[in-house]
């Protein structure tokens, strides 16, 4: 690689590299949102009712959002079955990344409801899990969306990190241009990058939208 | 035993010595010592001021709240051993802001209850159209919208719909058009009045506007600090020496345009 070489070039001549890489973060992200969707939503559902266990369930997703990046991807390395060097281990982190704002939103959410509707639904004689599932639910849905949209964005962005372990994706090109002082390489792995977190806003947004009950 | 949704038209609501205090340091007692009868078919009105104890009152009868002391009975039967959701469903229950579902149409809000009890599509759709008819509403024109295309007394109207929906026999209200623009609340109460008339339910009726109170109540109960100072037919009421009684009967007197 010459230094010379323009990055319109670069970019023309590992195009399949660069589709590759976009795929295989493509994929971090959507294994680790579809497991942080699985763990977030119904976690969310469960401490409506329960005070005690809200609090430590909201402080700790908020305890792994405070820790750098980095620094919690080197913290997991040596752990058994969930660490080591690899994609598995990445996985874990953007979960531990995402939790955080579909946990919190899926709550508040729920609880951010009308009072006069609970209070409807509770006088018509409708059971705690019919209330939760038929009329709480839906009306939190776009709030959930939105926590949904956010923790995207933030693991798309973080997932470029996840390069340093050894998971692939979009970090790999800029790991590699720090290293050899490239903005072609660089830049190859940043485009790509806010370019999936300007699309994922994008439809994740008009989906919200169009769940949104006035 | 029964799968149907009985509570049988004959029975009516008995307060029997009744408190009810929040537990808190020091506890707050919210009304005490009520004892009261409603029988078959009565428009109950429970008249006070603020903070005096209607609402409570009212929740007291659907097992939303329990006595601390003493026991509701509806149907004869306390609302601790009742079924909660059987009982509730027994009970219509329309509230100030309605309440309507707002992912709902109005259709579905008004064909909950049914659809819960299991009813079929068609004679749901039926009751919906038989309903929106009975509040003044076109089926055609409203079945279909949502509560926030409606207005505020147009959403009342849905509110008393669905409250109606599986013909219980116990309907109650808490200020259903309190917040209501007085020139539509005038015509929605003289509507009610002539429907529950017509349909003759059992009607706890929960308001702190005398005028209502006068025009739809078989029978008052002032409430002044979670205690009943009186009980009296509308024409006996205006005649009562309480002091509560004439602050009310006062403030009528007050209103411009307000019978003499």
């Amino acid at each position: 690689m010459t230094p010379q070489m323009t990055t319109w070039s670069f970019f023309v001549d590992h195009r399949a590299e660069i589709v590759g890489a976009t795929l295989d973060h493509v994929m971090l992200v959507a294994i680790a949102m579809i497991i942080a969707i699985l763990i977030g939503v119904p976690l969310g559902m469960f401490i409506v009712q329960r005070r005690a266990l809200r609090s430590i369930a909201l402080g700790i997703a908020s305890i792994f959002q405070t820790i750098p990046s980095l620094a919690l991807f080197g913290f997991l390395i040596p752990i058994p079955f969930i660490g080591g060097i690899g994609k598995r281990t990445a996985i874990v982190a953007l979960v531990l990344y995402a939790l955080l704002p579909i946990l919190r939103n899926t709550y508040v959410g729920l609880t951010g409801i009308d009072p006069a509707v609970l209070e409807s639904a509770e006088a018509m004689g409708m059971t705690r899990a019919q209330i939760l599932f038929r009329v709480r639910f839906p009306l939190a849905l776009a709030v959930i969306l939105a926590g949904i949209r956010t923790a995207t964005i933030i693991t798309i962005g973080v997932a470029t990190i996840a390069a340093a372990i050894g998971a692939g994706g979009l970090g790999t090109f800029i790991f590699r241009g720090v290293a050899l002082v490239s903005d072609a390489l660089i830049l190859a792995g940043a485009i790509p990058a806010a370019l999936l977190a300007l699309l994922a806003d994008f439809f994740l947004g008009l989906l919200e939208r169009r769940l949104k009950v006035s | 035993m029964n799968t149907k949704p009985a509570l049988s038209d004959k029975e009516t609501i008995q307060f029997r010595e009744v408190s009810f205090h929040i537990n808190d340091i020091p506890s707050r007692s919210i009304v005490s010592g009520i004892s009261l009868a409603v029988s078959h078919g009565e428009t109950l009105v429970l008249l006070g001021r603020s903070g005096s104890g209607k609402t409570t009152l009212l929740r007291l009868i659907n097992g939303m709240l329990f006595p601390s002391q003493g026991e509701v009975l509806v149907q004869e039967r306390s609302t601790r051993d009742w079924d909660l959701i059987r009982l509730r469903r027994g009970i219509g229950y329309v509230i100030q802001d309605a309440g309507l579902f707002p992912h709902f149409t109005v259709a579905e809000n008004i064909g909950l209850v049914p659809s819960l009890e299991k009813w079929d599509r068609c004679r749901t759709a039926v009751r919906v159209g038989e309903l929106l008819t009975l509040v003044g509403l076109d089926p055609s024109e409203f079945a279909d919208r949502r509560p926030r295309e409606l207005s505020g007394g147009q959403r009342q109207r849905v509110g008393v719909a669905r409250a109606l929906a599986a013909d219980p026999p116990i309907l109650l209200m808490d200020e259903p058009f309190g917040a209501l623009d007085p020139v539509t609340r005038a015509e929605l109460q003289r509507e009610f009045s002539a429907l529950a008339r017509r349909l003759g339910k059992t009607i706890v009726f929960v308001t702190h506007d005398l005028r209502e109170a006068l025009l739809l109540a078989s029978r008052i109960v002032l409430l002044e600090a979670g205690r009943i100072v009186a009980s009296a037919t509308p024409q006996e009421f205006l005649r009562l020496e309480h002091p509560e009684v004439r602050a009310f009967t006062s403030s009528l007197a007050l209103t411009p345009g307000a019978p003499a």
